[in-house]
């Protein structure tokens, strides 16, 4: 490959406010990582920016099919955006498989950058296609640009010390060179985690550098990429800004709990998709005494997390919808014995197996209601990554004041999606109470079950403590002692005073807030991971002059005080949800409000253009 | 583990609850086992921690003046790990019986051991599930006739020592409720070994499963079938010392020791790194039926799961300095927007 030529200043460069693009390829040829690297460089450049990786369950599914691509979208923006965005505009597609995969998504007029040597035969008909797309005229009303990837490759690393098959894994860095070039991306980050990345293979890091360069220089070389296009930085709010996905925001959330709370982390998990990276997080930060327990199973995660706590550490255990239903049991154990406990759901999709990658808000109603008994607890959810540090603060903050196991929902869209999140002044966040205690509280014994009568919270015993040996369980306890009552008048009031300790968190929370026209007369009501796809339909609707706000809830157990208020306000309640509708039955239930739903429960989330045509619908209807 | 010097009576254990066991029950003379043990153990209360699931053996903690918790049925042992990993000053104490540690808890039972978590576990081995009113247990003898089988059983039990010591477990032993020596021995042995203990004590129920270890028991049976297994000693047993156990290509054997020399003996030797003899010693009786091995099958040193993880966390500490958030919502790399 020759060198850069200056003809590259004759090309026209167009300034447009945002780009949405999608990797698709094979899932061994790295596009999850493509992904990542260009949305991590245009995060330094200063875009607004929010991601959507989609892959397959399996680590590697048959090469070249349809079941074994993975893709990875990326918007970018010169303003404040809150989703990957809609239609993608660019479309890398890596195989045939991938081409048929995603090609319906792609806008019209989209530029569609293929792997052209990728389009054997044998590819061809294994993606399920009959004839050769190139040919069968399907790409007409797209701008296809054909790039012979594994022979730039090969050419690029014929002198290199890797050799055979081995060259073709670094054809992904063709892509991620030509996108840059096409999108006026810098190289220098990426060479810099290049080299980093591969520190001990001085061979590979120089390999993918390489390719990473005939890429960026094919666009500029082949007259076919006569154009190319800058999105500028984005206006956001001055500051410090990161980018992460929910699950390592949920991790540091947890991290800082225990910091502001003074006390030392306990994370008990089973590996499960997609909340495992929660494990991995925080099994690298031991250096602020966080301990990891990988248990055997998931019941036993739950079980020690309770032992944990016992013990008076902040105690957490993380786990998807299978998982949550196998520690049912012992979440009810902490119920009774009023120990606190954060419990963290990364739902996916169900039931059982289900889709394990795929996002979908079905188990809010489990996290309500799946146990035995009489078992209230509070459940609130995280709405995007920067949400989740603070909502796992907050479960924190909640279980350590009310002594309750709390409920924190995630899901694989808020998990593995990523967001640029401005940095707060850590000295700004709150510290949080406990209930720790060293006194005894009664002249006849300690009394475990001796309420604070604000927070209706039991004192925090814990074990090393001289004078307040004491014993729970999980058979009914009596009022006061927690000694075991078997008797009929007490059991009538831990199972109120239970409930009622819950339902007085709603004085502790914040009020809903409304977004949008607030004089409208219909309002779109959500929870979790709908808010960005939510919040940037209702923009849309009210720029075009539809009379519409929103609201978004982080508690859905207890719901906040004002919520009636606001739902009483309004004449047309929409509630979306990736569920087939479940919010929608505890606000019918409670407010008696013929509330309206908008459901999906198709593996993906929620598109702002999808909600924006279907809130105006309902709006219409 | 601080020891303190503390000086308790046998009342200084027991907690203000009344004991609600049926009259008669086996695990009376286990808990005042245990409470006796317990005041000379030398560790002040306030560091003792009951973990029990849930059976009649699991009622245990409510009676120990002790911090106490009555959790969920066989879970036990996992939330025992998540009290002494948190808090590795406690002296952690898990009572079990054999649906809860074999049955319904055996997934926990064998991986706490494994790990060589630092909890000691007492198997109340009863042979029967009580609290629900006599259905077979996973250690009940193949035909056993009971409500849920009343056509006899037809599984096979599991030998609760060869289960432990293949589960690689550092510290195996058996007692039986009758023999308070025996019992306050190897509690004895168990508080001091570092890492998990195993211990198994034959429980007689005298409701459902009445005389159950009787051949252990009786006056005739005591002497007759208890083979006692004592460090650095030639395992000889029977009324008259008439028999010996050996142990020939690797298997555990009972003869009569006219018909071998007393070199060929085996001397018991708890400290064997390899679990083989200590496992075919197991396999000497499986149940209560016949002669059967009592005492410490197996106590051998091995790092312990919470060392382990607190110096991975000391290592942590001392090489990247104590976690600040500051550096840690940095640590992805950060840009500024001006």
């Amino acid at each position: 490959m020759d060198e850069p030529k200056l003809e590259v200043q004759n090309k026209t460069v167009e300034s447009i406010p945002a780009v949405t693009i999608r990797f698709a390829g094979d899932s061994g040829d790295g596009m999850q990582l493509v992904g990542t690297r260009f949305t991590d460089t245009s995060a330094l450049f200063g875009n607004d920016l929010a991601t959507l990786p989609a892959f397959p369950a399996e680590i590697r599914a048959p090469q070249g099919t349809i079941a074994g691509v993975s893709s990875f979208q990326v918007q970018i923006a010169d303003f404040d955006i809150l989703t990957p965005g809609d239609n993608p505009e660019v479309l890398v597609a890596m195989n045939p498989a991938a081409l048929k995969a995603h090609l319906h998504d792609l806008a019209p007029n989209g530029m569609l950058i293929i792997n052209e040597d990728a389009f054997e035969e044998k590819n061809i008909t294994k993606a399920g296609y009959k004839v050769d797309p190139r040919e069968s005229g399907e790409l007409d009303g797209y701008r296809v640009f054909q790039v012979p990837m594994e022979k730039l490759t090969k050419e690029a690393l014929k002198d290199s010390e890797i050799k055979g098959r081995a060259v073709l894994r670094s054809k992904n860095m063709i892509a991620l060179g030509l996108i840059s070039w096409v999108f006026n991306r810098p190289l220098e980050d990426t060479i810099n985690w290049i080299n980093a990345k591969f520190e001990k293979l001085p061979e590979v890091a120089e390999a993918n550098v390489k390719t990473l360069k005939v890429g960026y220089n094919f666009g500029i070389t082949v007259e076919a990429f006569h154009h190319t296009y800058v999105v500028e930085k984005a206006a956001l709010p001055t500051g410090e800004y990161t980018n992460i996905n929910g699950n390592i925001g949920l991790s540091w959330g947890l991290i800082a709990g225990a910091k502001l709370s003074n006390l030392e982390l306990f994370y008990g998990s089973y590996p499960i998709t997609p909340a495992s990276d929660i494990l991995h997080e925080l099994s690298k930060h031991k250096n602020f005494n966080v301990i990891t327990f990988q248990a055997e199973d998931e019941i036993a995660a739950a079980a020690a997390t309770v032992g944990a706590s016992f013990t008076g550490k902040l105690a957490v255990t993380g786990t998807s919808g299978p998982g949550l239903a196998l520690k049912s049991e012992t979440i009810s154990l902490a119920l009774s014995a009023e120990l606190p406990m954060v419990i963290v759901n990364v739902q996916r999709g169900g039931p059982s197996t289900g889709l394990p990658t795929k996002p979908e808000q079905s188990d809010l109603l489990f996290a309500l209601y799946g146990r035995h008994g009489e078992s209230p607890l509070p459940v609130l959810a995280s709405r995007s990554p920067s949400h989740a540090f603070y909502t796992a603060i907050e479960a924190s903050r909640i279980a350590l004041k009310y002594m309750t196991p709390v409920i924190l929902l995630s899901d694989n869209y808020v998990a593995t999606g990523s967001e640029p999140w401005k940095l707060p002044d850590i000295s700004d966040l709150p510290s949080l109470t406990n209930n720790l205690t060293t006194k005894n509280n009664s002249k006849d014994g300690f009394l475990p079950f001796h309420r604070d009568m604000t927070t209706f919270a039991r004192p925090w015993a814990v074990p090393g403590v001289p004078g307040l040996e004491h014993r729970i369980g999980g058979l009914e306890k009596e009022e006061g002692t927690g000694n075991v009552s078997y008797d009929s008048a007490n059991h009538q009031y831990m199972t109120d005073m239970r409930a009622w300790k819950i339902a007085n968190i709603a004085n502790d929370i914040e009020p809903l807030e409304l977004n949008g026209d607030e004089k409208a007369d219909t309002l779109v009501l959500g929870w979790g991971s709908t808010y960005g796809g939510i919040t940037q339909a209702v923009n849309r609707l009210n720029e075009k002059g539809v009379k519409v706000a929103s609201a978004h809830l982080t508690f859905i157990n207890p719901f906040p005080d004002n919520l009636g208020e606001i739902l009483s306000k309004f004449e047309r309640i929409i509630i979306p949800e990736l569920n087939t509708g479940q919010l929608i039955k505890l606000i019918r239930e409670r407010f008696l409000i013929d509330a309206k739903g908008i459901n999906k429960v198709a593996g993906e989330p929620f598109t702002a253009q999808e909600l924006e045509e279907k809130i105006e619908e309902k709006i219409n209807e | 583990m601080s020891k303190v010097p503390v000086n308790y009576k046998r009342t200084d254990m027991q907690s203000d609850q009344e004991v609600k066991w049926c009259p008669g029950c086996g695990d009376y003379t286990i808990l005042a086992s245990v409470q006796s043990f317990m005041a000379e153990l030398g560790i002040s209360k306030e560091k003792i921690v009951f973990v029990s699931g849930i059976g009649c053996a699991a009622r245990f903690p409510y009676y120990m003046n002790t911090y106490g918790l009555h959790t969920i049925h066989g879970r036990a042992p996992a939330v025992a790990t998540g009290v002494t990993v948190s808090n590795p000053d406690l002296s952690v104490w898990v009572v079990s019986g054999d649906g809860d540690s074999l049955s319904i808890g055996g997934n926990h039972l064998i991986h706490a051991l494994r790990k060589n978590v630092n909890i000691k576990i007492l198997m109340f081995n009863n042979q029967i599930y009580g609290l629900t009113k006599g259905q077979y247990s996973p250690t009940s003898e193949e035909g056993k006739k009971t409500k849920s089988s009343p056509f006899g059983s037809v599984e096979l039990p599991f030998n609760p020592m060869s289960v432990a010591l293949g589960a690689e477990a550092s510290f195996v032993a058996r007692s039986v409720d009758m023999d308070r020596d025996l019992t306050a021995q190897v509690l004895q042995e168990a508080s001091t070994h570092k890492g998990s203990a195993f211990v198994e004590i034959y429980q007689n129920c005298n409701v459902f499963n009445d005389k159950a270890f009787e051949q252990l028991t009786s006056k005739e049976g005591r002497v007759a079938n208890r083979i006692n297994l004592v460090h650095g000693e030639k395992v000889i047993f029977g009324a008259e010392d008439e028999f010996a156990v050996t142990i020939e290509n690797g298997e555990a054997k009972i003869v009569k020791r006219t018909d071998i020399d007393d070199s060929q003996i085996y001397v018991h030797d708890i400290t064997r790194e390899n679990p083989s003899v200590a496992f075919s010693l197991s396999r000497l009786s499986h149940g209560p039926y016949g002669p059967t091995p009592m005492g410490v099958f197996r106590k051998v040193e091995r790092e312990t799961y919470n060392e382990d993880v607190m110096k991975q966390i000391d290592f942590a500490k001392d090489s990247k300095g104590d976690g600040e958030l500051d550096k840690l919502v940095r640590s992805l790399g950060t840009w500024d927007v001006k």
